[in-house]
């Protein structure tokens, strides 16, 4: 019956009314994140921000269960010193062994650890799984200029919460600026001065906000830097290409073509 | 093969000779290659090419793809990512495939207006056509059976909404529709098919670009006054065309690396602006997307087929007449199918004996008024299903039937052609000048 009114209404057949996702009364604010452009690349620094915010916030109840721990050593990413990573994994997370049917201290070559405890969504692609930016009229043309959005519409809701909230069938819920429908049941995970940064470096939610969505970021897309080079001379080499390729072009028409201006 | 009179290949030496004796093969791709082709082809042609390398791209990726990924329920999303993380160059072979069906499409809705414009499948070019439509259905089979593999969201909810157009047919359909699935619903059978399909289907459809090829080869290319190759004699069919090699092989190689710089562009900076948010959601049966959507390139006929809703009367009245057994669901699939139907039937229902559209003063607007419908009924696609929306694809959804059922039979009748140049020979000097001009000039 569920699957039958599914297809209904995806199917519309009978008009249903569907909401356009990121529509509506969301506030995406359009924050400035060093990455954007064809030009743009990660902030190491800030990636190492985003992880700490994350190690001693986030994963409290959300998991990174598709990162492998060691890629935080890779260039174009948090690189972090491989003896770093070691630490960090062993001091962190434990891993269920099969073998010796018992937990260990993970290490690099695990993945990040599963958690779904407080019925979290996994975090590991959630900067793609979100549309910031979905405008005009749910068109989505406005990402041709702004992105997709995903790490401002994460940033924006950590920095949404009004201090509102409500009890609804038991569950109490927060009134935030940038979750569809405008009540979320997180509660306001971060607040000013909760991570302490060894450079001393801005601790208050915006700021943190910012740090953690683009640690996000490049969970969700780790190859970024590496995929942006590869598509800036991609694009050069083919666009010599093309030139060589119209002057041989012109060239064999010539003697074809009469006017020498066509 | 061609039916254009001119050079074949003559074996020289002993071992051409040897093996042209028992294996004429390099004869069959020098006159492949070498085909006399119409010297005044424009832009509009080079997206023939622009599709060969999509298929050839597609093959390619799609192969060292599957070395990595699992069609199983519970590893598919999880195999992806480990090809975007770990596998040496993964992440770039998986946007370059993703992408390269997007290319694919662009490439083969201009490469269906330009033959709807120019003529292109009027007599004696049916066999092509028909060809053609049928490797674009094939292609929108494989598009839609690859977008179900990551097993996202959309993944899901899409292949539940696609196969369950089949259970629409009356009497059998649900039959048909369990039996497609492997099951009741959308599960780990349906997955398993699906990349076993996926993978086939380009076979498939590379066999028919080779039949596509060898018809539009025997009849000589359609070009943009629709007016035939001289066939008298060799001299006289050189004066309207050239070669294939080199000037087209140039010419189109020069088009598709322009259309690749934008490609890769997409791909090195923005490569998910086409896809959705929701299918990096690994795939869960118990929650429904806010707002289910195709892709792209699937939009245009999603929209006719929600346009006819119960309170359509051409709906009702369909309902009326055979009690019931065509509903509304069931009238939207056909009318869906029917919108590729009677595109693949334009070589019957146009009645025009000219071919080329420039030479017809009415038909132009109406084909104009058709690219726009397409581009308005893509747009109403991926709106949700309300007013004013459903009045719009309506309407948009009557003017595609009526472009083809009314339209093109009519215009035949009742439309004054303009002049037609005689021959290639001379609408290409009158764009470019004769050659012996440039050379007395010299």
């Amino acid at each position: 019956m569920l699957k039958k009114l599914v297809i209904g209404a995806a199917l519309a057949l009978t008009p249903v009314a569907a909401v356009a996702a990121g529509g509506g009364d969301q506030h995406i604010e359009d924050f400035a994140f060093s990455y954007e452009g064809p030009f743009g690349s990660y902030d190491q620094n800030q990636l190492q921000r985003g992880l700490q915010i994350y190690t001693e916030v986030c994963a409290a109840c959300h998991g990174l269960k598709f990162v492998p721990i060691r890629t935080l050593s890779d260039e174009g990413g948090p690189h972090m010193p491989a003896d770093q990573v070691r630490a960090y994994a062993a001091d962190n997370f434990s891993v269920y062994d099969a073998e010796a049917d018992e937990d260990r201290p993970a290490t690099p070559v695990d993945n990040f650890p599963a958690n779904t405890n407080a019925g979290a969504p996994d975090l590991s692609l959630m900067a793609k799984a979100r549309a910031g930016f979905h405008g005009p009229y749910g068109s989505g043309m406005n990402q041709l200029f702004k992105g997709m959005g995903g790490a401002e519409y994460i940033a924006s809701l950590l920095d949404g919460y009004t201090g509102e909230e409500k009890t609804e069938a038991g569950t109490t819920l927060y009134a935030n600026t940038a979750f569809p429908g405008g009540w979320i049941s997180m509660a306001p995970p971060l607040s000013d001065e909760q991570v302490e940064f060894s450079d001393g470096h801005a601790n208050d939610v915006r700021a943190m906000s910012q740090d953690v969505a683009a640690f996000l970021m490049w969970t969700a897309e780790p190859k970024m830097m590496a995929r942006q080079s590869v598509g800036f001379v991609g694009v050069l080499m083919l666009t010599i290409l093309s030139v060589m390729l119209y002057l041989t072009n012109k060239r064999i028409w010539a003697p074809i073509k009469g006017r020498k201006d066509s | 093969m061609s039916g254009i009179p001119h050079d074949h290949y003559e074996p020289k030496t002993g071992a051409e000779k040897w093996l042209h004796s028992r294996l004429p093969i390099v004869g069959l791709l020098y006159d492949t290659i070498m085909i006399p082709t119409p010297k005044n082809l424009n832009w509009w042609w080079i997206w023939g090419i622009v599709l060969a390398f999509c298929l050839v791209l597609q093959i390619v990726t799609g192969i060292i793809l599957a070395m990595h990924y699992t069609p199983h329920v519970d590893l598919a999303f999880a195999s992806v990512e480990h090809i975007m993380r770990n596998v040496n160059g993964g992440h770039m072979i998986r946007y370059v495939h993703m992408n390269g069906a997007s290319l694919f499409f662009v490439a083969v809705y201009i490469h269906i207006f330009r033959g709807l414009f120019y003529g292109s499948y009027k007599a004696p070019r049916e066999i092509t056509w028909i060809v053609g439509m049928l490797i674009f259905l094939m292609m929108m089979g494989a598009g839609f059976m690859g977008y179900v593999l990551p097993w996202g969201q959309m993944s899901f909810w899409g292949a539940t909404v696609i196969t369950g157009l089949f259970g629409a047919i009356p009497f059998i359909g649900e039959a048909l529709q369990t039996w497609l699935l492997g099951g009741p619903a959308v599960g780990n059978a349906t997955l398993n098919r699906f990349f076993s399909l996926h993978y086939l289907l380009p076979f498939i459809i590379a066999a028919l670009v080779i039949v596509h090829i060898w018809a539009f080869h025997t009849t000589g290319n359609n070009n943009p006054t629709g007016v035939d190759v001289r066939k008298g004699s060799k001299e006289e069919a050189k004066k309207d065309t050239l070669p294939f090699w080199p000037y087209f092989v140039i010419k189109d190689f020069f088009a598709l690396v322009v259309v690749l710089a934008v490609f890769w562009a997409i791909v090195g900076f923005m490569p998910n602006y086409l896809g959705h948010p929701d299918n990096y959601i690994e795939a869960n049966p118990l929650v429904t997307p806010a707002h289910i959507v195709p892709e792209w390139y699937f939009l245009p006929f999603y929209a006719i087929l929600r346009a006819f809703t119960a309170e359509v009367w051409v709906v009702q009245f369909a309902s009326l007449v055979t009690g019931g057994i065509i509903d509304a669901k069931f009238f939207g699939v056909m009318a869906m199918f029917g919108a590729i139907a009677v595109m693949a039937l334009a070589p019957w229902l146009d009645t025009s004996r000219v071919r080329s559209g420039s030479y017809r003063p009415m038909f132009k607007w109406w084909f104009y008024l058709l690219v726009v419908d397409f581009f308005a009924l893509m747009w109403l696609g991926a709106m949700p299903a309300e007013e004013p929306y459903a009045s719009f694809s309506l309407i948009a959804s009557a003017y595609w039937f009526g472009y083809f059922l009314v339209i093109l039979p009519l215009l035949g009748v009742i439309e004054k052609p303009t002049a037609i140049p005689a021959t290639i020979e001379e609408d290409f000097d009158a764009h470019y000048g004769k050659a012996s001009d440039a050379k007395a000039a010299e």
